[in-house]
């Protein structure tokens, strides 16, 4: 370590602050006077979250619905399509109406073969891949390792989507995934990851919500600030 | 009056004359908070969310050194290089040496206001490194050379047409007054600093202490490009950031994105847990996280405001705080502005030296309201007076509240002045408006009422003696 | 029921017609009517300047004053709020902490009590107009009362109420912020007028005279005819 820190004094102020009891606060109206939660059985959990967020159907194929509604509202491009087959028609007519030159893929029991399908030159990202290469493609086609059906969102890792950068990077982001993948809420997916990946886990996860924006002028909304310009998801079953 | 009372005054009173201004930021806020409510009514009860958001931080903070101990201790053993900062310059003094020792350059950096707290970039810079903001309203505000509008939305303060001027002066851009166009030129420029930049920092916006990682929240993707490519990234974070497990996200993603920038949820949210694994094809060889107290031990032994440890940075009391809508994000002075930046500015930099912020307030208590994570924004405002005035009361008004107080406690004197206040108060007219007037600071603006001819008291003595049954 | 009023300082001087008008709406609904008298000022002032010491010297006097009301309707939100949630707070680890915790649920701002306490909605009131509402924000945030002068407007004949936008967002008033900050206040005072004003409505109305205090002095000023009225000036008439 370059020069030595300063865990040992911040610690010590820390205990001595914390010998007095902060008060417990009841978030209601401030007229309301406070009674202290109790947490003599723990604090409160993501099963007893779901309870208070945005309500998800308890059906898969409720799960879908909104996922799609999300993912339109969001700008994501969702295709329920019937078979990975199908889901390659779609992507080459996506390559040709755009005109692409390039994708980069990474080896992924779905996304792999779906870029096999595309008649283009092709990336697969591997240790020491070249960032300037990945660069010039035009779009990634990667996996996920779950969809969210409360938000809208895709989680995806280092170890299901290739890395850090492949999903960022290129201007267009496709994603397979079977509806297997399909959980109802964020606490949920936090809980599959856990047990996919506890034992060890990938530096990088990510939950990603529609293609990447931003409101910083005048609060407008505009796709593909730094991140993919457009964002395609394929559902197969 | 201390010079940065003056100062905000001065600030204050050109932003509350600027009709444009209070128009850009009143059209802004407006489509925020449509969309906020939209969301917030989504929630099956936004207020239990928000209890219960409240106690997940209090749990947090109210046990930092054991959770401070769990996370350290689980980056450490993934092989982050864990720095823990006593003050700004430690902070800033092992940044930079990180910068030298790896020779760095180029430094791409994702938005941050712990970074800005410590006036990072500035000390970079001197250490001869380029430091390029990534996100696109702090890119804008560091090409005008200022600081940060708000602490979640930086250029807020500026028209397409002004971004538009300033890309065209800057980068030699066509003039457009298209977002999306100037977006694009921002991306453009940016996407070469990505793939050349040696360094990324970042802020964290969560620590979660369970699993060793940091959540950073974004829209635009700049932080995950500036974290994915540079072969080191700096995170920095206030040790107060942290979360007990790793499902309190399910929580606090969504409720971060509603309250501050009226979302379901923000497009990326990131967890990084190390450096580059084994196994990984990329990522950074080296994650160095630099946890920041700079005071914050100083506000958690204050029991009373402790709670202003519970702030997730999401904006929201900024939103809705009818000051900061009139007196703009610049006029505070602060690293961060609006209500929160109020309560906490006089723990970071003195009290004496920024109560005046506390007083700037109607105390009318929306910013409590919007709150998350329920921090006791406005009566910590209060607090803060108290503390100020208990510490150095103002020479002129000590002498004025004794005479409050004789008066009040004594009846017949509160009632003969109302009575004497009568016979006088007709002369007002005479000065009303101009510099003898003693009520100049209202009337200046305001018309001031006139004192009635019979005060309620007077009313219920002949009401009283008239006897119970008598008309009204 | 016996009731005992707490008319502010303020509205004892300046605006005596809204406690007048309490007092015939509460005996009209049956109540007896008490006015403790010596009362004064509830403090606030020099609370809210931070003078906690000299607050709780004036508050101590209320205290005293009001020691054995079982109910007190004020003609203010913000200082039924110093009362009922301050106090507590400026008598925290002094001896009169527990009268301060003792008065505390006694308190009642004057909408909250008619349609909690008392349990009328429709108190006999006829007004001809038009009439948008302020939320002052200390009943509103500190009392929690927002829909119960709603309630009593709604059932008042011939009246018309309106919503203004941004009902909820402060008049700019705030006390001793009003001449301290006097371009911010004025600023806020401004905003809220448009929103009146956009109304068409010809009359303001509010559970708290210093907002209004504000807001027809800023309309005044700008020469504009809408006209300010307590909640229980508009009740009272019938």
């Amino acid at each position: 370590m370059p020069l030595a820190d300063h865990r040992q004094e911040v610690f010590a102020r820390i205990r001595e602050a914390l010998k007095v009891p902060a008060p417990h606060r009841h978030v209601g109206h401030t007229g309301e006077h406070p009674t202290a939660p109790n947490h003599d059985d723990g604090l409160p959990g993501s099963e007893t979250f779901r309870a208070w967020l945005p309500l998800v159907g308890e059906s898969l194929e409720e799960q879908i619905t909104l996922f799609a509604q999300n993912s339109a509202a969001l700008k994501t491009e969702l295709h329920r399509v019937g078979s990975p087959a199908e889901a390659a028609e779609h992507l080459n007519q996506l390559a040709r109406e755009v005109g692409w030159h390039r994708v980069a893929t990474h080896p992924h029991p779905l996304a792999l073969p779906l870029a096999e399908k595309v008649p283009l030159p092709r990336l697969v990202v591997g240790p020491g891949y070249a960032v300037t290469d990945m660069e010039s493609c035009d779009a990634a086609i990667t996996g996920c390792d779950f969809l969210v059906a409360q938000t809208g969102s895709l989680l995806i890792s280092s170890a299901s989507a290739g890395g850090r950068a492949l999903s960022v990077l290129p201007p267009h982001h496709i994603v397979i995934a079977s509806a297997s993948q399909m959980v109802p809420d964020l606490g949920t997916a936090l809980h599959q990851a856990r047990l996919r990946y506890a034992r060890e886990w990938p530096s990088f996860l990510s939950f990603i919500t529609g293609p990447s924006r931003t409101g910083d002028i005048e609060r407008i909304l505009v796709l593909g600030a730094h991140g993919p310009k457009r964002l395609t998801v394929f559902l197969v079953p | 009056m201390i010079a940065f009372a003056r100062e905000f005054k001065r600030m204050a009173a050109r932003y509350t004359a600027d009709l444009q201004h209070r128009a850009l930021i009143q059209r802004a806020l407006r489509s925020y908070e449509v969309k906020r409510d939209e969301f917030k009514a989504r929630y099956q009860s936004w207020g239990e969310a928000r209890q219960a958001a409240s106690e997940i931080k209090w749990e947090a903070i109210n046990h930092l050194d054991r959770y401070l101990e769990e996370f350290i201790t689980k980056l450490e053993a993934r092989g982050t290089k864990v720095f823990v900062a006593s003050t700004d310059a430690q902070a800033r003094d092992y940044i930079v040496k990180v910068a030298q020792e790896n020779k760095v350059k180029r430094i791409i950096k994702s938005k941050s206001m712990t970074a800005e707290e410590i006036e990072l970039n500035h000390a970079l810079e001197h250490a001869g490194c380029t430091v390029f903001e990534s996100d696109l309203g702090e890119y804008i505000v560091q090409l005008r050379h200022e600081k940060p509008y708000h602490l979640v939305f930086p250029a807020m303060h500026l028209t397409r047409e002004d971004i538009s001027r300033l890309f065209e002066k800057e980068l030699g851009s066509q003039p457009t007054n298209s977002p999306e166009e100037l977006t694009m030129i921002a991306r453009s420029v940016m996407r070469k600093n990505y793939i050349e930049a040696d360094l990324g920092i970042s802020g964290a916006n969560f620590g979660i202490a369970e699993t060793g990682m940091i959540s950073i929240t974004e829209n635009e993707g700049n932080a995950r490009l500036g974290t994915s490519l540079p072969k080191i990234h700096v995170a920095i974070m206030g040790i107060e950031k942290l979360l007990p497990r790793l499902e309190d996200l399910a929580l606090f993603l969504p409720m971060l994105a509603t309250a501050g920038a009226g979302q379901q949820i923000t497009c990326y949210n990131t967890l990084y847990g190390g450096p580059r694994q084994p196994g990984e094809i990329d990522g950074p060889e080296q994650f160095h996280l630099v946890l920041l107290d700079n005071h914050r031990t100083e506000f958690l032994a204050d029991a009373e405001q402790r709670d202003s440890l519970h702030c997730i940075r999401c904006g929201a009391c900024l939103n809705v705080c009818p000051i900061f809508k009139n007196v703009g994000g610049h006029s505070y002075g602060t690293t961060y502005q609006g209500p929160i930046g109020s309560v906490i500015t006089p723990h970071l930099r003195g009290l004496q030296n920024w109560k005046h912020l506390s007083f700037a307030s109607s105390l009318c208590g929306a910013c409590t309201e919007a709150c998350p994570v329920g921090i006791d924004l406005h009566h910590h405002l209060l607090q803060n007076r108290r503390n100020a005035t208990q510490g150095k009361a103002t020479w002129w008004e000590k002498p004025i509240y004794a005479g409050f107080v004789f008066f009040m406690r004594r009846p017949w004197l509160y009632q003969l002045s109302g009575k004497l206040g009568k016979i006088f108060f007709p002369l007002h007219k005479l000065v009303n408006g101009t510099l003898l007037d003693p009520l100049r600071l209202w009337t200046k603006t305001r018309d001031f009422p006139d004192m009635a001819p019979q005060s309620f008291q007077e009313y219920w003595k002949e009401k009283k003696a008239k006897g119970p049954h008598a008309p009204r | 029921m016996k009731v005992s009023l707490f008319i502010p300082c303020f509205i004892d001087q300046f605006y005596p017609h809204v406690g007048i008008s309490m007092v015939q709406v509460l005996e009209r609904l049956g109540c007896e009517v008490d006015y403790p008298e010596g009362q004064t000022c509830c403090g606030q002032p020099a609370f809210n300047s931070g003078y906690w010491d000299e607050a709780r010297a004036v508050a101590e006097h209320s205290l005293k004053t009001f020691k054995d009301c079982d109910v007190i309707v004020s003609a203010s939100g913000s200082c039924g709020a110093m009362m009922r949630v301050f106090y507590p707070d400026l008598f925290k680890e002094t001896v009169h902490h527990f009268d301060a915790l003792k008065m505390a649920p006694k308190i009642h701002e004057f909408s909250e009590f008619l349609v909690n306490v008392l349990g009328v909605k429709d108190v006999g009131a006829r007004f001809d107009g038009t009439v948008t509402f302020h939320d002052g924000c200390h009943g509103l945030r500190e009392l929690g009362i927002k829909t119960e002068p709603r309630e009593l407007l709604s059932h008042v004949k011939g009246l018309n109420l309106v919503e203004m936008n941004d009902t909820e967002t402060c008049c700019g008033f705030g006390g001793t912020f009003s001449v301290k900050f006097p371009a911010i206040s004025t600023a806020m005072g401004e905003v809220k007028c448009t929103n009146i004003v956009a109304t068409k409505a010809d009359y303001v109305v509010s559970n708290d005279s210093s907002c209004l205090m504000q807001i027809q002095g800023l309309l005044d000023r700008q020469g504009n005819k809408v006209k300010c009225l307590h909640l229980a000036e508009v009740l009272a008439r019938t």
